[in-house]
């Protein structure tokens, strides 16, 4: 067995230095204490850790265990041998390392009786909850579901900051005279998309079974809960996720905003304030758990064996058809096409540009690697290395695309090439195998310049790259899980298009109602002077002089 | 009194300054200024767009001065400045009427 194995190498590795620092005789004499103090240690340390680990290991045999999502199962007879072993190591070495300042044997068992003494006096105290009394016995459960939930929570924090990164990259490829509105339309969107996530969203995207058209609709509802009683036990237990009902639903309300982010970067700069605020609003209170749904919420999509790991369809190419319907009906910028001509309008900072990109690059370990649902030690590291390579892969393809396109390497395009290959990935990063995440990042990184330039042509005017980066990238990578992932060629093309179809659509007449309505442009006056004064009566940088 | 307005590159400002430091000028203000002559412009590109830009950055210095200092002055700021090529910047001199030092209602050149 692999604990006696390593327990024996350690040992006489041990052995041998002891030998060699003080002679046969003495280095025995020191190693047979050592070993004593080991085996005390042992049975007090490691080997409580083995007996908790081995029956839940068997127990999660038997049983179904966590949600068939992750891949838990098949990895924790192995993590669990690693785990002991490691415990065992720490256990050993910690002694021989450090035996000349440890106090006597003796003293080390006084004082651990006197602090479980301590400990049983004080659980008397107070009858135990619900929840202690479910947990009862069952320390290495705890243990572990304390670590996935752990994880996926800091994963939502992450895709928090993503939104950190949105308002930076939006802000810096825009015009100084419009910061203030785009930042603004950033704070309203995660603030309103958490909101209407947990009044209605998560229940629809969600039903549990519970659709009001099978499969296709189901309605939402305000979330609901507590966080004692046998509410709270039901969310602990191993039918529900490796992870509580809050963290599920934190972890996906942050994903929500995240939608509508990426139509707000596309409409920048002449969209009227209120009615994106209504459009937006709609979007992601109604639509986006719809397409949501219909995969992650066990529907059609799900049935029919699509694969979309972290959402490069639900979530980028969503928001990124969204965005074309409404950049479509909201027109071009004024001064964008000029006599048949694309005039650049030039974004006031490219510092604050790229200090958006790595942010969204940092929150995109969260986005990709929280969506393994548990803290799963090979799932959570293969996905960051998928992640991080395809990014990188895309930065360096759009670098050198732009560089043999345009003649000079454009740092906004490799901006969003990096941007493009995490979009491409994030609906493989689980299931494509790291050279082929490269190819995924490159293909994106070379298709993202190609349909900026290509939006120009046509005349679709989109600031920051939005349409291109998380619709046509997101269409990309949704492909490439059918080319190099776990998923069947057809039925990844048959999903990002209903999704991409459903979304431009939808949006297309939420806009369209909107435009009908309340109007979607500020007027050309307001437009010149700048959004923050027409919008806000607010300047980003006041005694800013801007260089033209 | 003369003024001399020199329109340089702005990266000779600290190579004229102390050329002019160096003849006892004790004053003179510096403003980033935005122009073209015969140089012209350049073209730009932004995300495959082609743009020109007409203006480019120069660095406008004055100073006031003695009549008596004014050829040494001006010897010093085209040798300073001078790259030898296209560019490089103009100089201007005008008369001046009067100089006040605000602090002690100095006049004349012992303002300046």
């Amino acid at each position: 067995m692999g604990r006696m194995w390593i327990k024996n190498a350690v040992t006489a590795e041990i052995g041998a230095i002891l030998t060699g620092e003080l002679g046969s005789t003495a280095g025995k004499v020191e190693l047979a204490r050592l070993q004593t103090r080991i085996d005390r240690a042992e049975r007090r340390c490691a080997c409580d850790l083995a007996r908790i680990l081995l029956p839940f290991h068997l127990s999660s045999q038997k049983s179904e265990g966590f949600t068939p999502k992750t891949h838990m199962l098949k990895k924790i007879p192995l993590s669990g041998v690693l785990a002991v072993a490691f415990a065992l190591t720490g256990v050993v070495l910690t002694p021989a390392l450090s035996f000349a300042q440890e106090p006597p044997p003796g003293a080390i068992a006084a004082e651990s009786v006197e602090v479980v003494t301590t400990e049983v006096a004080a659980q008397a105290e107070t009858a135990p909850t619900e929840v202690e009394k479910f947990w009862e016995g069952r320390t290495a459960e705890l243990a572990l579901f304390t670590v996935n939930n752990l994880w996926i929570l800091i994963a939502a924090a992450l895709v928090f900051l993503m939104h950190l990164g949105f308002s930076a990259v939006e802000s810096g490829l825009t015009q100084s005279k419009n910061t203030v509105n785009v930042l603004f339309k950033n704070v309203f969107v995660v603030c309103m998309g958490a909101l209407v996530y947990a009044a209605w969203g998560f229940n629809a995207m969600y039903p549990g079974g519970a659709w009001t058209i099978q499969g296709i609709f189901a309605l939402g509802s305000p979330i609901m809960g507590s966080v004692s009683g046998a509410e709270a036990v039901a969310n602990l237990t191993s039918d529900y996720a490796p992870y509580t009902y809050w963290t599920d639903f934190i972890f996906q309300a942050m994903f929500a905003a995240t939608a509508a982010t990426i139509i707000s970067g596309a409409v920048a700069e002449r969209i009227k304030l209120p009615s994106f605020m209504v459009a937006a609003t709609v979007i992601v209170t109604f639509l986006y758990p719809i397409s949501g749904s219909w995969q992650w919420g066990k529907g059609w999509l799900a049935d029919l064996g699509f694969v979309d790991f972290a959402g490069s369809t639900l979530v980028h190419a969503f928001g990124g058809y969204a965005a074309l319907a409404a950049v479509m009906l909201l027109g071009a910028r004024k001064g964008k096409f000029v006599d048949g001509k694309i005039r650049p309008i030039l974004g006031h900072s490219m510092p604050l540009a790229t200090i958006g990109v790595f942010l969204l690059f940092l929150g995109w370990f969260g986005f990709n690697g929280g969506s393994v649902l548990s803290a799963d030690p090979i799932m959570v590291s293969f996905v960051f290395v998928t992640t991080a390579l395809a990014g990188f892969a895309g930065g360096l393809a759009a670098s050198f695309t732009s560089w043999i396109l345009l003649k000079k390497p454009d740092l906004s395009m490799a901006l969003n090439g990096m941007l493009a290959g995490l979009v491409g990935i994030t609906a493989g990063a689980d299931s494509i195998a790291p050279w082929y995440a490269v190819l995924v990042g490159v293909i994106a990184g070379v298709l993202v310049v190609v349909s900026v330039l290509a939006f120009d042509k046509i005349k679709i005017d989109d600031p920051v790259g939005a349409i291109s980066v998380h619709g046509i990238c997101g269409n990309w990578g949704t492909i490439a899980v059918g080319l190099f992932g776990s998923g069947a060629l057809l039925t990844q093309v048959i999903g990002t298009l209903a999704v991409s179809i459903f979304s431009f659509v939808t949006a297309l007449i939420v806009f369209g109602l909107v435009k009908a309505v309340m109007g979607l442009r500020v007027s050309p006056d307001e437009e010149e002077e700048g959004l923050d004064i027409g919008e806000h009566g607010q300047e980003a940088y006041p005694g800013f002089v801007p260089n033209k | 009194m003369k003024k001399i307005e020199a329109i340089i590159k702005p990266f000779k400002l600290e190579e004229v300054k102390n050329a002019l430091a160096e003849l006892g000028i004790e004053g003179m203000s510096v403003t980033e200024v935005k122009g073209f002559g015969r140089q012209k412009g350049h073209t730009e590109i932004y995300r495959g767009s082609e743009y020109t830009v007409d203006f480019l950055p120069k660095i406008k210095i004055e100073v006031v001065l003695a009549d008596s200092l004014l050829d040494s002055a001006i010897a010093a700021i085209v040798g300073a400045a001078k790259t030898g090529k296209i560019g490089d910047g103009k100089v201007f001199v005008s008369p001046v009427e009067e100089a006040i030092r605000i602090r002690t209602d100095e006049t004349g050149e012992r303002a300046v």
